[in-house]
């Protein structure tokens, strides 16, 4: 850090002229009696007029003088990097100690203290110790301290408190007797009048005319004949007058303490290298930070002296963010809403981040899917249904675009629960597809669930999600004005993108209670498709499935029997079936089309009580013959809260 | 050897001085050691000749104490630099985490620096180490010695640096250029700790 006094700058080597005289008088007194004569001494002058030059000849002649002084020679610049350095490797202190021992202090280039509050007031602490210890300070700058911009007023009185000189350009003669001495320094020689036609051009500063007196050397030491005056003239008037610096290394004078002086400069790079990885880290704080992310963990590196492997600590860092990225975009599919949420936003919970994925994973599954127990081809047709099937299988091929919404209307058990279904099962079969087939009663279920819970944007992306909406019985929604308003949005979403709405309901959407004029419009507004009871062809195909399902061998009288028994829906027939195999079992005897007729026709009174009751998939016949669905029965009402806040909003 | 151990806070350098035989290294060493603090210095291990060339290597360590956290420490290896000691010299190159190459600035003294140089070269890729890679100052020794007997600093850098690596004229007798150039090389080292390199 500290410079080594450069030996050829000496007072020997100094020209002194009338613009100098008075600086290198007042340089030499300090020389000779440090910190008794001007303390401090201001040096000031424009560049390359020998300030350098002269702060080191005081520290070469004061070392000379009393050989145990221990003298430091630094620019400011030098002076504030190893400072920071020393602060940053938590070597404040042995630094200002350091320096609190010095002799003499030679800065250079103090002017560079413009704007720098924290080194100002750092050298003002300095310089009041030193110079109360009797230690000289010597200061150049290229300007008078007042004219130092922003400079605190105590240094500008304490710098000039002791004596401020300047160095004017060299005169002629001076400019003369400089170059005659560099030119002998060199060992060059030039012809009468060279030197004297080069001091003669005005140079600004020396060192521009060193640089001029390296080129006239340098070209004299190539070319044969010597150069004139003329010759130099030219040369100048082609020659830029950029300084060429030309060093050569000579003899040198060791330092007091090169040790210190050495492990002051280890300490420099170390502080430095070791000090590289904050600003490693502090670069990654603020790519985050500027990405949004929380960089708390990052910062807790900071406050550690040397933590293990700071990289690592970064690159681990970043691989979190990278998950957690994939885990927001990932929720974000599912719920916006949530994929805000802060976690996402912080590596250093990303086990909550995962946590909340799976969630929301969970919770995002598709919307209810219809039943594969529902399938199109065990839908069986006849005349009472044809059209239905035959307009679900066009809405198949074409989904949302020729009948949106279809609705399939018709009495409790005639199949409309089974053709929504086949027909949601056909629609998911298609490559993109995700289908929500449910109850409507299930709609409403979720949807007061997603309201008690806050969740009503997840519930919302859910359904948005899907490509096709299956409402079984919407005429439950009668009433519900919330699920009416939410499935008026679905409904219009689903219309402007051409995804197909199918809904079931027991008569036409105008009769039906307590549904918005809105929604029975739009309901209105597609294919109302009525299912009829179920005719012989459908009754027969029904029948003969079911007793193939019972494993019930093929018995054309016992299908014809059962095909021709009136029944107002295909449940209704079932349930027939079902008392007749029922009755086979309890007597052991094979199903027959006489054991059927037995049963139905002219059953005893004890054999209709023991049918009481029983319970079939979902059939409860009633002695009373009336037949009532488990399914169209509201058996579980939940909690009634639901119901209340369903209502409050 | 690790340079850096962040676990135990510790910085070793291992800094070798190279070069022919005669050129100066065991005197860098010396003068090293009578500047450093008695306190800070372990036994300077030399083994020599009755004629005081070096016979195997001279090791100093030096313990710059805690810096920043780690504790610090410097060690000083010099190679025997006559030709048929090249065994100790691969040796003592093992694990080097800087080269100082100490060049005799004798005009005679030439084609010897190049050999040696060469043998650094050739001994470092016995490491699998490229010399490129290595950290390397050249030192130009002997610049006290009357100037038509030595080569300028200028002309050894045309002879030897063509890697363009920091060059320094020395006296190490009388201590000129010793800790310049250790300075330079131990900043060379460290610089490698910047940059992450090894740990």
């Amino acid at each position: 850090m500290t410079t080594a006094l450069n030996p050829k700058f000496t007072f020997d080597t100094f020209v002194v002229g009338a613009a100098n005289r008075l600086a290198v008088t007042a340089a030499r007194t300090v020389a000779e009696s440090p910190g008794s004569a001007y303390n401090p001494l201001f040096i000031y002058s424009g560049s390359g007029l020998g300030k350098t030059h002269l702060l080191m000849a005081i520290g070469a002649a004061a070392k000379r003088l009393a050989p145990d002084l221990n003298v430091e020679y630094l620019t400011l610049d030098e002076y504030v990097e190893a400072f920071h350095a020393a602060i940053g490797a938590g070597q404040g202190d042995a630094f200002r100690r350091r320096f609190q021992t010095v002799d003499v202090l030679l800065i250079d280039d103090v002017q560079f203290l413009t704007n720098r509050l924290e080194m100002q007031a750092e050298l003002l602490r300095l310089s009041e110790a030193l110079q109360a210890a009797g230690r000289q300070i010597v200061l150049t700058s290229d300007r008078t301290p007042v004219d130092i911009e922003n400079l605190d007023e105590r240094l500008i009185s304490r710098f000039s408190g002791g004596l401020v000189v300047d160095i004017g350009a060299p005169d002629y003669e001076t400019r003369v007797a400089i170059l005659r001495r560099k030119t002998e320094e060199r060992g060059a020689e030039f012809q009468p009048g060279v030197l004297e036609t080069v001091a003669a051009a005005s140079f600004a500063n020396v060192r521009e005319l060193m640089g001029v007196l390296n080129r006239l050397v340098a070209y004299q030491a190539v070319n044969e004949t010597p150069l004139n005056a003329e010759g130099a003239k030219q040369l100048l008037g082609i020659e830029s007058r950029s300084a060429a610096a030309a060093t050569a290394s000579g003899e040198r004078v060791p330092t007091p303490d090169e040790f210190a002086a050495f492990l002051t400069d280890v300490t420099v790079t170390v502080g430095k290298a070791v000090e590289a990885w904050r600003a490693r880290i502090a670069e990654a704080i603020l790519r985050w930070e500027g990405e949004g992310y929380r960089t708390r963990r990052l910062e807790a590196l900071l406050e550690q002296e040397t933590p293990l492997a700071p990289d690592e600590e970064i690159a681990a860092f970043a691989r979190d963010v990278e998950r957690l990225r994939v885990l927001e975009a990932e929720v974000s599919q599912f719920d916006p809403q949530a994929a805000g949420q802060s976690v996402f936003r912080d590596p250093e919970r990303l086990v909550e981040a995962e946590e909340a994925a799976s969630r929301v994973r969970a919770g995002a599954a598709p919307p209810p899917a219809p039943s594969a127990a529902l399938p199109f081809s065990h839908f069986a047709v006849g005349s009472s249904n044809q059209l239905a099937a035959n307009v679900a299988r066009e809405v198949i091929e074409e989904p949302g675009r020729r009948y949106n919404p279809l609705v399939f209307i018709g009495k409790s058990g005639v199949g409309k629960s089974h053709l929504l279904n086949a027909l949601g099962l056909e629609l998911a079969r298609q490559p993109g597809a995700v289908v929500a087939c449910l109850s409507t009663q299930a709609f409403i279920d979720e949807l007061i669930t997603a309201l008690d819970g806050n969740r009503m944007e997840w519930w919302r992306a859910r359904y948005r999600r899907a490509t096709a909406l299956l409402l079984d019985d919407i005429h439950l929604i009668g009433g519900k004005d919330r699920t009416q308003e939410e499935l008026f949005n679905l409904f219009n979403l689903f219309q402007d993108l051409e995804r197909q709405l199918v809904f079931t309901a027991p008569a036409h959407p105008k009769t039906l209670q307590g549904i918005e004029q809105r929604i029975s419009s739009r309901l209105e507004g597609g294919l109302v498709v009525e299912i009829a009871e179920p005719d012989r062809e459908v009754r027969r195909v029904v029948v003969q499935r079911a007793l193939g399902a019972q494993e019930v061998p093929d018995d054309p009288a016992l299908i014809d029997y059962l095909a021709d028994r009136p029944a107002d829906s295909v449940r209704s027939l079932i349930g027939l079936l079902q008392r007749v195999v029922g009755a086979a079992a309890a007597q052991d005897v094979p199903v027959s089309a006489g054991l059927a007729r037995e049963v139905l026709e002219g059953g005893t009174a004890a054999e209709r009580r023991r049918t009481v009751g029983f319970r079939t998939s979902g059939i409860v016949v009633s002695s009373a013959g009336g037949v009532r669905s488990r399914e169209k029965i509201v058996w579980d009402w939940g909690a009634p809260a639901d119901r209340l806040i369903e209502e409050l909003r | 050897m690790s340079l850096v151990n962040f676990t135990t806070r510790e910085i070793t350098c291992k800094i070798v001085y190279y070069g022919p035989g005669r050129s100066g290294k065991t005197t860098n060493l010396h003068y090293i050691y009578g500047r450093v603090p008695e306190s800070r210095r372990g036994r300077m291990v030399s083994l020599a000749t009755q004629t005081d060339r070096t016979l195997f290597f001279d090791f100093l360590p030096i313990d710059l104490g805690q810096i920043s956290g780690f504790t610090t420490r410097f060690q000083l290896y010099t190679v025997p630099g006559q030709v048929y000691y090249n065994a100790t010299r691969r040796l003592v190159l093992q694990g080097a985490d800087g080269v100082v190459f100490v060049a005799d600035s004798q005009a005679r003294q030439l084609d010897e620096n190049l050999e040696s140089l060469q043998n650094l070269q050739a001994n470092l890729l016995d490491h699998s180490i490229d010399i490129r890679t290595m950290p390397l100052a050249l030192q130009y020794n002997k610049q006290d010695l009357p100037r038509e007997l030595i080569l300028q600093p200028v002309e050894l850098d045309d002879a030897l640096n063509f890697r363009g690596v920091p060059s320094f004229p020395a006296d190490a007798l009388h201590g000129n250029g010793v800790f310049e150039t250790l300075k330079s090389i131990t900043e060379l080292v460290l610089r490698r700790l910047a940059q992450g390199a090894p740990v």
